[in-house]
């Protein structure tokens, strides 16, 4: 791999690059605070706790976040819109919200704090992408209820750089106002950058000449390493993954530095956590999983083991970039579709880990999972790619069985590895199906 | 001295391997030599065609959604007599080579008496030279075009 020698730029060294013991403490204080204001301000999360056996003088520090209780996307729901504030009503400075899963949205109230820490979060974010003061940072979320234009617009702003809030459509006003204005960092999602680099391609602009954008922090959606090369290619920039939730903050709770490789996620105000989604006991670094968040400075509306059911893995190795802030990975997957075969908690996007780094492989894929004689069995379908293939049997079985023994070490089970005719997996526009299953399970 | 050979997967399922040769046959690909070696799960078609045929013939494979690759194989001819086989395997043995995979042309050449053996070995290069030096008669590509 060529050794890149970038420049990397840092919002707080000293709280991104803070030794990982002085984090676990400020951690433990911050998360004491924060569960004794959600005790005293919360009556349904008081009675969770209560119905847990737990009190707040129980929790010592980040080593006892895993007594207590969950919260869900239903809360927000159940308590809607007021009763998970933990402050009076009058310190709330803003009403954040996003869809729900009925007709109505789920909300977020912040104070002015909230407003604070949420800014230093994207501030952070369009630093590590290389924002400066001297940047011009075109915003093309909407500045409405959704956290995504506002997000944008208050880190870019507290960075000093010049923010253009355009909101969302007009392509051609996007693409005039850019070009006039000289925008050098952009902020949308991922399909939107894709769809502007081909416009601007399609104008016959060339954006390495005609304009100055140098990076995009690109979130709210799944994306991929391919999605990623490709608007790098069509806008010559840099493309960061950002992430981040409505009920968490917005988007900036973790942002990819130019490294690319995982996303920071902002330790000091949330604690991230990888669960089994099954049992809820927590997992170590590096083993895939539901991540759970809880909010540690927050005061409008802390959110206490909020599961996300999106599924990645943790990192708390040190980056290229200098930041100590432990790293997320992309989100492979949401925790429904988890299988679980011969007891053993499966994610597909684990599957497609292995493929994806076993040389050669195409990363289609199909999981077949079947019960005979009452026990579970996996195949794993994989397309023979021009790599894989050679003129003798026994190299398309050494491919074989070295895919077999992958998937064994990441995913602990057997599985039968059968190779199929390229471009014969079935290809979807966004979500692939990726599994049969066949064992009547409901 | 090698010869182009056209390696084919075929997944092992029915009507795979006719599929494969209608497309080839109804483009005109003569096939020279073919064999199928399987497992269970899949099989790999081995083809030999003419030099210019070959890569048309690939990529007709390609476009089709078949993963296919040239490589290099070696053209042996074997007396057409007993152990006529038995002595080319013997010297292939006494310089510690194996053989990976073996099969014939369809067609005998011109003014040939013997079969001709397409053999991949496990070194093909030490095997060039033991063939050489014991002046085993090989197949260039320029013969097999000539079949
Ligand atoms: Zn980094």
């Amino acid at each position: 791999m060529e050794m890149s020698q970038r420049e990397h730029r840092i919002y707080n060294p000293a709280m991104e690059c803070i030794s990982r013991d002085e984090l676990h403490k400020i951690q433990g204080e911050r998360l004491v605070a924060t569960v004794k204001r959600e005790y005293e301000n919360v009556p349904m999360y008081r009675a969770r706790m209560d119905a847990a056996g737990i009190k707040p003088e129980d929790i010592h520090g980040v080593e006892d976040l895993k007594y207590l209780p969950f919260m869900e996307k239903t809360d927000l729901r159940d308590y809607y819109p007021f009763d998970l504030f933990a402050s009076p009503k009058s310190e709330i400075v803003r009403i954040q919200g996003s869809s729900g899963t009925t007709g109505k949205p789920i909300v977020s109230g912040y104070t002015r704090n909230d407003i604070e820490i949420w800014s230093e979060m994207m501030a952070r974010t369009l630093t590590a992408a290389g924002a400066t003061k001297d940047d011009v940072v075109q915003v093309t979320y909407g500045l409405g209820l959704f956290t995504g234009g506002f997000g944008a617009y208050q880190g870019a702003d507290r960075i000093g750089a010049m923010v253009i809030p355009m909101s969302s459509g007009n392509t051609n006003r996007q693409i005039m106002m850019m070009k006039d204005l000289g925008t050098t960092l952009l902020c949308c999602t991922p399909s939107y950058a894709t769809y502007l680099g081909e416009t601007i391609r399609e104008m016959g602009i060339d954006p390495n000449k005609d304009l100055k954008l140098k990076a995009g922090c690109f979130g709210a959606e799944p994306w991929t390493e391919e999605m990623r090369k490709r608007i790098e290619e069509l806008l010559g920039i840099d493309a960061c993954d950002i992430y981040g939730l409505t009920e968490i903050s917005g988007p900036g709770v973790a942002f990819e530095c130019l490294e690319k490789h995982g996303m920071h996620i902002n330790e000091d105000h949330v604690i991230a956590e990888i669960i089994n989604p099954a049992t809820g006991e927590q997992l170590p670094y590096g083993k895939p999983g539901e991540l759970v968040f809880t909010t540690i400075t927050k005061t409008g509306m802390p959110m206490l083991r909020y599961r996300t059911h999106d599924i990645c893995t943790l990192t708390d190795e040190k980056c290229g970039c200098g930041r100590t802030l432990a790293r997320m990975g992309r989100i492979t997957g949401r925790t429904d579709d988890m299988l679980v075969i011969r007891g053993v908690n499966v994610f597909p996007s684990q599957i497609e880990s292995v493929l994806v780094r076993a040389d050669g492989v195409a990363p289609h894929y199909m999981l077949i999972v079947d019960r005979i004689n009452s026990s579970d069995t996996l195949e794993v379908q994989v397309e023979m790619t021009e790599d894989m293939f050679g003129d003798t049997i026994s190299h398309i079985e050494n491919v074989r069985k070295y895919i077999i023994d992958q998937i064994k070490s990441v995913v602990g089970i057997a599985s039968k590895v059968t190779l199929v005719a390229p471009k014969s997996i079935p290809r979807s526009e966004g979500k692939a199906k990726r599994v049969i299953d066949n064992r009547n399970l409901h | 001295m090698f010869i182009k050979q056209i390696s084919v997967f075929l997944e092992n399922k029915r009507g795979a391997l006719r599929e494969m040769t209608e497309l080839l046959g109804k483009s005109g690909v003569d096939l020279l030599a073919l064999s199928v070696a399987d497992t269970q799960n899949f099989g790999i078609i081995r083809i030999i065609v003419s030099s210019v045929a070959t890569e048309p013939a690939l990529k007709l494979l390609r476009d089709n959604g078949y993963t296919a690759k040239v490589n290099h194989v070696i053209c042996a001819e074997v007396p057409d007599r007993p152990l006529g086989l038995c002595e080319l395997l013997s010297l292939i043995e006494q310089a510690n080579l194996s053989v990976e995979y073996m099969y014939s042309f369809l067609r005998a050449s011109r003014g040939s008496e013997g079969a001709h053996m397409i053999l991949r070995l496990s070194d093909g290069e030490k095997a060039m030279q033991v063939f050489q030096m014991h002046e085993v008669n090989l197949f260039s590509q320029e013969d097999v075009d000539a079949l």
